[in-house]
């Protein structure tokens, strides 16, 4: 066993409503296809409403790569296509059927296929689309070799889902997945654990990899924290991820030929009244989910993915792909009194200038669970206070240069400073305790975005 | 408080567009938050927020000041009828020495914060921008580094200059280089040097017959040890600046941005460190008798101590990276107990010592952030990275 990679700075975020180990399937009729889930590409549709699709079917592919398709994970109606500003497709939703149909793949050993081979069937079967690459969180290239390929195999953002749990079961189908990446890059194949909570064989047995295991609070796994450990990125390299959910899921792809494009999420967050786990489909409608399960008298705002990086949905709104979690927290649109002066025991701060921020001084373990809620605490400012993030990313960069660096899009130093080794998550912590209210995540994406298309990518 | 709510919803619509008033909006917009923290929630990335906004961080600091700006107040009284009666005991007449120092310094502030919120106002007004709390602490700032017997008029012009000069015109809080409080009072030191130093300004309506000389003023013409004991100054009875002299009261201020966490123990640290090493090396080479004082003469003398805790610690003018931190205030200490011991001009040295190092303090973040930089550039390098 490699040794433990200690993570110092970070924070975990204790708030109540993590998942229990129980796992429902609900049924589940609407789906969507949402091309905002993806960065970096232009969706061009291959459907239009009332076509039927199969499980497997393309629904559409990104014009500045036409091999990289997308495809249903249900068979079934496109009911409709919703666009937003500047007739950009925000939601392809489609009605299921109450029987599946699959599009067949193949199911050609993988012993025999050559590198390309295997990129098609990614490629065909738009399981490609689950594979992420650094710098900028975009879809991968096909023709390009990774340096390295990491299966995130854990999640330390608050209410996280438990990957013992979630990959209970899909050993084979992980080990599989792990071959087909073997087929990708001659470099290695990271698999990140968790040294505290990662128990399962599942993922500790696997061959043909190296186990990094990371210990530390969030956000020890973020994969930008893990690589600077491990295979530090420079400019010009390339690394690629993937969920170690996904991977199952590629994994179960060479093994049946049939694309099951199925996972397992969890509700959390200290507004559901029963966290716990449940099996879908990708691009699930919530509605069902959470019906009778949240407390309807506030309210509530809805977040595919975690409270510090997802996205904010409607109550009937759509699963995003990368996400294995739907948050419910308040929301805080209230006015309060005086309350930049209150003693604040109750209120959830990093800063010791509320009485409820000493208790931030004990592990997480010994912590109540804190109250959070929806309202940004004060108005915007200009950037003042320094040497505080600096607490909660532990990577070497000067985040409050590098996040001014964007600011001023000034490409040169960005790069200096480190931008390809961050992603705009690295910087959520950051944004929860800037005490001028910046959106830090958005002026980092911003910064990679202006980057990669000076570069090209 | 439904009812200031209610008020405020009502008079709302006349400050937004198409309102009765729309350019002072941020006028009201600063009251209203001030009131009450605003119903904003989250619209982009992480979806909940800490507490601690700027208005609270700078209510901190105002809290901090507290100690220190008693004690001064009480010390204006106490100096003033001390001067007339040198017989008189720190605590004689403790009601008298208190309302005479208040009936001094409330003008003071209050100049001061009328004439810098006022502009700040304005441009925020003018930028439509919303107004930033930076000035609470610079109002508070401003007059405790002022002489007691400081005209109020030269209060208003100094605070104006460095309100607009000192940070406006490089667009405002968070863009200044310079120190604004201490900026107001340089302004004074070049500007009126005869309400600003020499033995008479230090103590309120002087009786003509009493010395008035401060500590460091004594030191400077060749005393071997001031006439103040070290523990009287230390607690801070002293003649002085309003909120310089004691030290006690400066240090309980420092122990609760410690705690809060925000100020910076860095800064504060090392400029201890500083002065330290400055004073232990004039023990060791000095000829003169200011140079061969213990070290820890100059923290309680004049504004060292104020200033390390205070003035050194903005984070706008300090250091922002780390390490340069600890550079920015050992430099500060050090150049601070050099200026008071050699230059025969300045008796005071700590607000040169931390003007000069706003000035340098983005070139010693430019070197610790380089040499990030170059570690950077030298792993591309090793790997074979090419146009780096």
């Amino acid at each position: 066993m490699s040794d433990i990679i200690k993570i110092n700075k970070g924070f975990d975020i204790k708030i109540s409503g993590k998942a229990i180990e129980k796992v429902s399937s609900p049924l589940v009729s609407s789906y969507a296809l949402k091309p905002t889930d993806y960065i970096g590409i232009k969706p061009k549709l291959l459907v239009k409403e009332g076509d039927r699709v199969k499980a497997g079917s393309p629904v559409f592919y990104s014009k500045l790569n036409e091999k990289i398709l997308f495809t249903s994970s249900v068979s079934g109606t496109i009911e409709s296509i919703k666009r937003g500003d500047k007739r950009a497709i925000e939601e392809i939703i489609i009605l299921a059927d109450s029987t599946q149909e699959y599009e067949d793949f193949g199911t050609d050993s993988l012993a025999s296929m050559q590198r390309e081979n295997v990129v098609e069937k990614l490629l065909k079967s738009g399981l490609w689309t689950l594979i992420r690459q650094r710098p900028y969180s975009t879809i991968p290239n096909p023709e390009v070799q990774p340096k390295c390929i990491i299966v995130k195999g854990f999640d330390s953002s608050p209410l996280g889902a438990d990957y013992n749990f979630l990959l209970k079961g899909k050993g084979a189908d992980l080990q599989l997945g792990v071959d087909v990446l073997r087929k990708l890059t001659s470099g290695k194949i990271h698999v990140n654990v968790s040294a505290t909570q990662t128990t399962c064989d599942e993922l500790l047995k696997l061959e043909n990899v190296q186990i990094n295991r990371f210990e530390g609070p969030h956000p020890s796994g973020n994969v930008s924290v893990q690589i600077a450990n491990i295979d530090p990125i420079n400019k010009g390299d390339i690394i690629w991820y993937i969920d170690a959910q996904d991977l199952a899921i590629i994994g179960k792809l060479f093994a049946s030929g049939k694309l099951e494009m199925q996972k397992t999420i969890a509700l959390v967050g200290p507004e559901v009244k029963n966290p716990q786990y449940f099996n879908v489909r990708f691009g699930a409608c919530v509605s069902s989910i959470i019906e009778n399960n949240v407390n309807t008298d506030k309210n509530l705002r809805y977040i595919s993915g975690n409270i510090l990086t997802g996205m904010s949905i409607s109550a009937n709104g759509y699963l995003g792909t990368y996400d294995n979690l739907i948050s419910v927290i308040e929301e805080g649109d209230y006015y309060e009194f005086l309350g930049w002066i209150t003693p604040g025991i109750k209120k959830f701060s990093l800063s010791r200038t509320f009485l409820s921020g000493f208790c931030n001084l004990l592990p997480s373990k010994l912590r109540k669970p804190s109250q959070i809620d929806t309202n940004l605490h004060g108005g915007k400012r200009a950037l003042v206070l320094t040497g505080e993030f600096e607490k909660v990313l532990p990577l070497d960069i000067y985040p409050m240069q590098l996040i001014k660096a964007c600011i001023i899009e000034d490409i040169d130093l960005m790069e200096q400073l480190g931008i390809y080794e961050v992603d705009a998550e690295d910087f959520a912590l950051c944004e929860v305790i800037d005490v001028s209210k910046t959106d830090i995540q958005q002026i980092i994406r911003n910064g990679l975005e202006l980057i990669r298309k000076e570069m090209g990518e | 408080m439904k009812w200031v709510r209610n008020l405020l919803d009502n008079m709302k619509p006349n400050f937004q567009k198409g309102g009765k008033f729309p350019w002072l909006h941020s006028t009201f917009d600063a009251f209203e938050t001030f009131a009450f923290v605003p119903k904003t929630t989250t619209t982009s990335g992480a979806h909940f927020r800490d507490a601690l906004d700027m208005k609270r961080t700078m209510t901190m600091v105002i809290l901090a000041l507290m100690p220190a700006l008693l004690f001064g107040t009480y010390n204006i009284g106490f100096q003033h009828f001390h001067s007339i009666n040198p017989e008189l005991s720190f605590f004689e007449g403790f009601w008298d020495n208190l309302w005479y120092g208040v009936i001094k310094i409330l003008p003071i502030i209050v100049v001061s914060y009328v004439v810098g919120l006022s502009i700040e106002f304005g441009f925020a007004q003018w930028r439509k921008h919303d107004v930033n709390e930076g000035f609470l602490v610079t109002g508070m700032l401003i007059p405790m580094v002022m002489p007691p017997d400081v005209p109020l008029w030269q209060v208003a012009l100094a605070t104006a200059f460095a309100v607009v000069i000192g940070k406006e015109v490089f667009g405002g809080t968070g863009m200044n280089f310079l120190n604004p409080a201490l900026l107001a009072r340089a302004f004074l030191f070049f500007a009126f040097p005869s309400s600003m130093s020499g033995d008479n300004v230090w103590i309120a309506e002087k009786a003509d017959a009493f010395s008035g000389a401060t500590p460091l003023a004594e030191m400077m013409v060749g005393a071997n040890l001031p006439s103040t004991s070290f523990w009287d100054m230390f607690l801070g009875i002293m003649p002085g600046s309003i909120g310089e002299t004691s030290s006690i009261a400066i240090l309980l201020g420092a122990a609760f941005l410690l705690i809060t966490g925000i100020g910076s123990w860095r800064i504060t640290l090392s400029v201890f460190i500083g002065g330290a090493l400055m004073g232990l090396t004039f023990n060791l080479f000095g000829s003169n008798p200011y140079t061969q004082i213990p070290f820890y003469y100059h923290y309680v003398m004049g504004g060292f101590m104020f200033g390390a805790v205070f003035m050194a610690t903005d984070p706008v003018t300090a250091a922002q990276t780390n390490r340069g931190k600890w550079i920015y205030g050992i430099l500060i200490g050090a150049m601070a107990v050099l200026i008071r011991v050699v230059n025969p001009a300045y008796p005071e040295g700590m607000m040169l010592a931390i003007l000069l190092l706003n000035v340098f303090a983005p070139l010693i973040d430019y070197y610790v952030v380089d040499a990030n930089i170059r570690k950077r550039v030298k792993r591309w390098k090793i790997k074979g990275g090419q146009n780096v």
